[in-house]
């Protein structure tokens, strides 16, 4: 199994290990629970140097990027912006989810999923071939990927990264500046404030060390996927992957169509309708909602199915995502099968859960 | 490994204590807490259900899944644990004293059938923990 440099520092805090694609990570050093409340309230850091940073380099990267990815990188014109985007392919499904961040025109760094890495770099390689041949495409497995989330992670960011404040606390939203030997990015996957951070992998355990000194709590995937699904954030392989349309699962606003650009999966979505949504749901007996479990909008029939489900810590209910018929609307009440019983669920728009906030 | 010599365990991770009253007493082992993590919802059979040994009749679910809990002996349901709707996290903080639910055996022999300290261990060796 592959591991992270910060593996044996996991180890060494007792986290309980699993298998995340191929990756030995720490599910939870504890309680998944009090991880999470640590984010929505304190400060927590996640390991998420399984994810695979790309650079992309070379004159025409910005062209090549138009034609790869859904959403539209010339929304990104300032240095050190980010742009969340689909790849999808020619069927119009989504091979991966991902950040792109603009640094210079001959520059730009992509952020892809562990589990999908080798298939979207074998993509990327091939379209480059066919689109930007001699544009530089590196796997920077060198370095590894810290996120520190919560209200207080900026600050404790700043503590540890001596002179980081000055350079990052104008940052806004979707926003990153190098600074030293970091790469420092306003982004997420909780709901809350922070930063994700990236480094030489090489310096990655001291400088979770420093962070866990200065009190913000070691969490695992168990906490990062409960905080996403508060936050509304879809994950690839759940809530939608190569057979799904992006459009289908809560991502059009990440898929620009009103420009004349002509991006890989663009036809394909022109053509097909639209007959599904991504919706939340929130349970309202006794139970948790799992993925999978069939919705019933009405009698008898299955005509849903929930991508991602849960317990929430902060609503201390079970909480999901689910792909329903686009007739449903928030304030419905759904049927959810659940083993041998049928539970009720109300339709909800998500986020649930922003800024330590119920917005449901 | 915290495993309590005075209980009789079954390969699923069942824990059962007999009562003084001639009933049984049963809950999920503290192997089975750390697998599943965080409790977070507890599904109790209904009082009077007559249970057959190896019958699905409980449901445990943790932050991380959902896992079936089964009779490890015959017998009718006579009292489920009441702090379990509200607190299920008890069992993560004692699996011997967070009970599920307690039977009136109707086969006192099956008892025979169970685990006891050293064989449940040994299970738990050969799965590696």
């Amino acid at each position: 199994m592959k591991a992270t440099s910060l593996n044996q520092t996991h180890r060494d805090r007792k986290a309980k290990m699993v298998d995340f694609g191929g990756w030995d990570m720490p599910l939870h050093y504890g309680s998944q629970l009090d991880e999470h409340h640590r984010v929505r309230s304190d400060a927590g850091m996640f390991d998420v140097s399984h994810m695979l940073a790309l650079d992309i380099k070379g004159e025409t990267a910005r062209e090549f990027l138009r034609r790869l990815v859904a959403n539209n990188v010339d929304k990104l014109t300032q240095s050190g912006k980010a742009l969340y985007s689909c790849m999808l392919n020619p069927e119009g499904g989504v091979i991966d989810d991902l950040i792109i961040y603009f640094l210079t025109e001959s520059h730009f760094r992509m952020v892809v999923n562990a589990g999908t890495a080798d298939t979207d770099l074998a993509w990327i390689l091939a379209r480059r071939d066919e689109i930007a041949p001699g544009l530089e495409i590196i796997p920077r497995r060198d370095l590894a990927m810290i996120a520190v989330q919560g209200p207080e992670a900026r600050a404790k960011v700043w503590q540890v990264i001596a002179g980081s404040q000055a350079e990052t606390e104008n940052l806004k939203l979707f926003q990153a500046v190098f600074f030293d030997k970091y790469f420092i990015a306003r982004t997420g996957y909780t709901g809350e404030d922070g930063f994700e951070i990236m480094l030489p992998a090489v310096d990655a355990v001291e400088f979770w060390n420093a962070l866990h000194a200065a009190g913000v709590a070691p969490a695992g995937l168990g906490a990062r996927d409960t905080l996403r699904l508060e936050a509304g954030m879809n994950l690839y392989g759940q809530d939608m992957d190569d057979t799904t349309n992006p459009l289908e699962s809560g991502l059009g606003w990440t898929v620009e169509l009103k420009s004349d650009r002509n991006f890989i999966g663009k036809q394909a979505l022109l053509e097909k309708p639209v007959k599904q949504q991504l919706i939340g749901l929130i349970l309202l007996d006794r139970g948790v909602l799992r993925s999978h479990q069939k919705v019933m909008t009405h009698p008898d029939q299955n005509e849903g199915e929930i991508t991602s489900g849960g317990f929430s810590p902060t609503l201390e209910q079970s909480i999901a995502l689910a792909r329903l018929p686009l007739s449903v609307s928030p304030g419905d009440e759904v049927q959810v099968v659940v083993r041998d019983k049928m539970l009720r669920a109300k339709v909800v728009k998500y986020p649930f859960v922003r800024n330590g906030k119920i917005l449901v | 490994m915290s495993i309590q010599n005075n209980l009789k365990y079954t390969k699923s991770h069942e824990w059962v204590r007999l009562e003084d009253d001639g009933t049984a007493t049963i809950g999920i082992t503290q192997h089975a807490q750390e697998l599943l993590g965080d409790m977070v919802f507890v599904e109790t059979p209904n009082v009077g259900r007559k249970l057959k040994r190896g019958e699905e009749c409980a449901v445990v679910e943790s932050v991380k899944a959902a896992s079936d809990v089964y009779a490890p002996i015959s017998g009718e349901v006579i009292a489920v644990n009441p702090e379990l709707e509200s607190t299920p996290e008890k069992i993560n903080q004692d699996a011997y004293s967070a009970w599920l639910f307690k039977l009136k055996p109707e086969n006192a022999g099956e008892l025979n059938n169970l685990l006891d300290y050293a064989g449940y261990q040994k299970i738990l060796e050969a799965d590696g923990d």
